[in-house]
């Protein structure tokens, strides 16, 4: 009898590591969730609202592959688990027992102490019944506010745009998305974001109170500065916090997240947690305790799977990486690009005339070794940033090799040229771009 | 907050859109009075005939539109608002008069004469109602990707109006191709304008190619608007439109008035993007008369090694080092109507694996096909004697010489890559067989001077080839059903061009998409967007390039990716298949499966 392995959540974390699983091994695998039947792209939820695809297109796979790779799915509810004698308590179908146990249960919205959040059109953008919930709203929103200014926020906001909604977006900081961007990166996103009509992006502004109407639904807000709007609709994206009420009762240890070691295993050594819901306890490199990222969570998935089939692997993350899109502008990020650039860090910053696409690398002040960039715009290949990474390449290597890391569509306006010329005016350098004429590119190989 | 409320299928096509709304029970109020008006149109002579006929058919049409707007998925109080701003109404109403204007000639309710009048009252409207509508769906916006309501909308959601849009076109695919004098007044709009192109009177063909010249250029047009931030979707757009007015259009309708390519000495196409096997007449026993009748010379011997080059040697080369892309979607015709008037329709493909094996097995068997069929004509055409073209000599041995050289190289070119890629591919040896049976009744009825090389009856396949293929098939379902299966049918499962140049795109080509390193979120915008139906985000989230037969290259999956993951290239063939990727960012793993190795 093959081992049975139990994942609760099919989101990418725990998708990623059952299919992981099946594919080095015969055990027994079983998927909890009581959102959806099958695994659907989270990130990918918004496009359903706006019509960019159906709910069906945002599920990754046909719904024949859960059958044919022996993957069992639970449409329920875990109230509890046991780690004692090794079984759960499901809201449904009773007691499971499994041999391994594998927390994917994800995040969810933070809702903060504010007067009113109870009200009818007041909620988080995180799950699919979020979705359904907000299209049942949607006839009656001519305005809405949304709370908290990240990547969550941004989409929603984009996502109401789409119907003709006005939107009122509160960011607590001075620019957008703050915490994570350096000044300069978040005002570029922020002139971005001055081009969408019906969007009014307030800084520095803070919710007080969710004003209510008679039939218990949101009519307004009251904003800290006194200030208050009407509204039909508010969108609580004050970041997202790991979905584990369930476990409270549970001998497994937990504080923020579920507490994991490096091989993702709880103080119990047949439980382990992946994705948003996991918490290190040595955070990892300059990562965060917690890693709240799609890619964080199909790494932890993947790492997970050998553990599971008896290769026991610490989850080692590479190079830090990340994506994103504010409306029409795209954003990739390969290495440390911090808020706040530290002491021995010196950066270069180019924007093109028409202010469509920026670059901003960061590297070291005395070595010019590379360290990140963040990239709006302009699309780099991921391969070529790690591997410069890697072999701590500097700048000047950088930037005469940056052709061949531009990943945008063939016939996109090139930019390396320009950024070389301020990179040699600022640092008094003398760095030229490695030349290459069509023919030869057609030739020999690939930008 | 009731984030753990469960509610049953109300999102996307949920229960709501089976009760009727308001806006429904208006619309069918609406479009019953546009019947009844139709009646009195039918009744009434002259202008008010045409009046009553603009009223009848844009109440139709707004009443289609107003019955199958989803009021439970996008309201009108709210989204909805953006499907009626002033421009969107302006652009229904003027398409609304051409089509009534259209639908009056396609009747014969029209007066006779002012067919010129008539001709520009059906195309300035249309044109306008392009430009209004592009206007209102894209302008005010930020340069972008913009497929809002796409799945929402009826004609693109395959709602109603996408029904009836199919429904219509069909009704007109088949009257053109076999309706014996079909919609005579309708053609007789265009007698002007062929009048003054060629100094005769327009006839169904010439009716077919203006309009579908003007599809593309107009649309063409919107769709470059559409993707203004994307310079590859601008110069591809620009390509394609030229490909269609310049050499589809205007140069052989400039030759055809100088009588260079179709007199009663005979017809070929002067279209030189036009390649066999997709023109499949074009090594017919009639085309081949006419490369070599005297009066075409030397165009006629030109336009004849313009043809071979076209299939044996410029298809395959581009294609290696680009891609079937140069065709399917720069320069080919078919493409060209797909890229532009079919951009609308290009998400309703099917993804699933099932259509995948479908389309493998029907377009090569359309390339058999044309080989057999083209194989058959030829034979015993040139059977007992010999045949000049210019100051070339065509004869039966030199024919079978050149035939057995191509089928043999491409027998060898299937052995070489079945036998490269190491596993046992089913279908390469399926191909190999039918091949080598091809290539033995070939030399069974060369040497027994056989007339029906492959038993049938030659001219009997032309026939079959012709219908099925050429009307049926392309054309009908083709274009017919757009809005209802998407905009690449012919292209995907029937088009035996691209069946060959996707045998060389898969096997031997330096193009492929590009995966950008773990970057994927597999939110399957890709895979939405393709028109071929490819499963592009099966590849994207493992990391893995696609090197598939079927793309085309129009380079929408990598413009609608909001992560920018996807990038079309050509590079060394070394490396281009990646069958077992490694995502970037899980060293520990790569460690741990070189020590499992």
């Amino acid at each position: 009898m093959e081992k049975k392995v139990v994942i609760i959540g099919n989101g990418i974390s725990g998708i990623t590591a059952a299919r992981e699983i099946r594919k080095k091994s015969n055990c027994q695998i079983t998927i909890i969730s009581e959102e959806s039947t099958y695994f659907f792209s989270r990130t990918a939820l918004m496009y359903v609202y706006m019509g960019h695809m159906r709910f069906k297109d945002i599920q990754p796979y046909e719904d024949h592959f859960w059958k044919k790779n022996r993957l069992e799915i639970l449409e329920d509810s875990v109230l509890s688990v046991h780690p004692e004698n090794s079984t759960l308590q499901l809201e449904k179908g009773g007691e499971l027992f499994f041999d391994e146990l594998i927390i994917a249960s994800g995040s969810k919205s933070n809702v903060f102490n504010w007067p009113g959040t109870h009200f009818e059109g007041v909620q988080g953008m995180y799950f699919k019944q979020d979705l359904e919930i907000l299209e049942k709203r949607t006839p009656i929103i001519k305005k809405a506010a949304i709370v908290g200014g990240g990547l969550i926020g941004i989409e929603l906001a984009e996502m109401l745009l789409t119907r003709g909604i006005e939107v009122y977006f509160l960011v607590r900081e001075k620019r957008f998305w703050n915490g994570i961007l350096p000044d300069a990166d978040a005002d570029f996103v922020g002139e971005h974001l001055k081009k969408h009509h019906g969007l009014h992006m307030l800084y520095e502004q803070e919710l007080d109170e969710i004003l209510g109407d008679e039939v218990n639904g949101v009519k307004g807000i009251k904003l800290k500065s006194g200030e208050k709007l009407d509204v039909q609709f508010v969108g609580l994206t004050v970041g997202v916090s790991p979905n584990i009420e369930f476990l409270k009762s549970s001998s497994i240890e937990t504080d923020r997240g579920v507490m994991v070691n490096e091989y993702l295993q709880t103080n119990h050594p047949n439980i382990y947690a992946i994705g948003d819901c996991a918490q290190f306890r040595e955070a990892i490199g300059k990562r965060r305790p917690i890693e709240q990222v799609w890619y964080t969570g199909r790494m932890m998935g993947e790492t997970i799977a050998n553990s599971i089939v008896g290769k026991p692997t610490p989850y080692t993350p590479g190079h830090w990486f990340n994506s994103a899109k504010f409306f029409d502008l795209e954003y990739q990020t390969y290495g440390w690009v911090f808020a706040r650039r530290e002491e021995n860090e010196d950066e270069l910053i180019w924007q093109d005339a028409r202010k469509e696409r920026m670059l901003h690398f960061v590297f070291s002040k005395e070595t010019h070794e590379f360290m990140g960039i963040n990239t709006f715009g302009i699309r780099l290949r991921h391969e070529i940033f790690d591997n410069w990474l890697n072999e701590k390449r500097d700048m000047k290597f950088i930037l005469q090799n940056l052709r061949g890391a531009n990943f945008d569509p063939e016939f996109f306006r090139p930019f390396e040229a320009e950024i070389i010329k301020t990179y040699n005016s600022k640092f008094n350098q003398n760095v030229a771009l490695s030349k290459k004429v069509w023919w030869q590119k057609l030739l020999t190989h690939a930008e | 907050m009731q984030n753990k409320e469960k509610l049953v299928n109300l999102s996307i096509a949920g229960e709501k859109s089976q009760m009727l709304s308001l806006f429904q029970k208006i619309g069918s109020a609406v479009f019953v009075l546009g019947l009844l008006v139709l009646y009195f149109a039918y009744k009434e002579d002259g202008p008010q005939k045409i009046l009553l006929a603009s009223v009848s058919y844009s109440a139709q049409l707004i009443g289609a539109f107003l019955f199958t707007y989803n009021g439970g998925k996008f309201s009108f109080l709210s989204g909805g608002r953006k499907y009626f701003s002033t421009w969107k109404i302006i652009s229904y109403l003027l398409a609304g008069l051409g089509f009534s204007v259209m639908m009056s000639a396609y009747f014969g309710w029209l007066p006779e004469g002012k067919s010129g009048f008539y001709f520009l009252m059906m195309m300035i409207p249309y044109t306008l109602s392009i430009a209004s509508y592009t206007y209102a769906q894209y302008a005010g916006h930020v340069n972008g990707i913009k497929n809002n309501y796409v799945w929402a909308s009826t004609l693109t959601g395959k709602g109603l109006l996408g029904w009836i849009m199919g429904i219509l076109l069909t009704v007109f695919y088949i009257q053109l191709y076999w309706d014996k004098n079909p919609f005579p007044q309708f053609i007789s709009l265009f007698d002007s304008l062929s009048m003054a192109i060629k100094g005769k009177a327009a006839d169904r063909w010439f009716l077919y190619g203006t309009f579908y010249t003007f599809v593309i250029l107009f649309l063409g047009i919107k769709f470059i608007y559409k993707y203004r931030h994307n310079r590859y979707q601008l110069i591809r757009t620009i390509v394609v439109i030229f490909s269609q007015v310049v050499l589809a259009y205007f140069i052989p309708q400039m030759m055809e008035a100088m009588s260079l390519n179709a007199t009663e000495n005979g017809y070929f196409d002067a279209n030189i993007v036009a390649s066999w096997p997709l023109d499949y007449d074009a090594f017919q026993p009639y085309t081949l008369k006419a490369y070599a009748s005297e009066a075409y010379q030397p165009i006629g011997m030109a336009y004849f090694f313009w043809a071979i080059m076209m299939f044996l040697i410029i298809t395959p080369v581009v294609t290696y080092f680009v891609g079937k892309r140069w065709y399917c979607s720069w320069f080919c015709g078919c493409g060209g109507l797909a890229e532009t008037a079919g951009d609308s329709f290009r998400h309703l493909s099917n993804k699933t694996v099932k259509a995948w094996k479908i389309e493998r097995w029907v377009i090569h068997s359309v390339m058999v096909f044309v080989l057999l069929m083209t194989l058959a004509a030829i034979i015993p055409f040139l059977t007992g004697k010999e045949f000049g073209i210019g100051f070339f000599t065509l004869s039966p041995t030199l024919f079978y010489v050149f035939a057995s050289i191509v089928m043999l190289a491409a027998m060898t070119f299937i052995y070489l890559f079945s036998k490269r890629s190491g596993h046992k591919n089913k279908y390469l040896l399926i191909g190999l067989i039918t091949l080598l049976m091809i290539f033995l009744f070939f030399n069974f009825s060369y040497f027994a001077g056989s007339k029906n090389t492959f038993v049938i009856e030659s001219g009997t396949l032309k026939k079959v080839y012709a219908f099925f293929i050429g009307g049926a098939f392309s054309g009908v379902i083709g274009v017919g059903f757009y809005p209802i299966l998407g905009n690449r049918i012919w292209c995907r499962f029937g088009c035996p061009m691209a069946g060959y140049m996707g045998i060389i795109q898969r096997f031997k080509s330096r193009f492929r998409i590009t995966t950008n390193g773990g970057q994927c979120i597999s939110c399957g915008n890709c895979s939405t967007y393709c028109e071929q139906g490819i499963d592009v985000r099966a590849y994207a989230q493992k990391g893995q390039n696609i090197v598939r037969a079927s793309c085309v290259g129009c380079g929408i999956c990598s413009a609608v990716c909001p992560r920018g993951v996807l990038k079309l290239e050509n590079g060394p063939e070394e490396g281009r298949i990646t069958d077992n990727p490694i995502l970037i960012g899980k060293e520990g793993i790569r460690l741990s499966e070189f020590d499992a190795k």
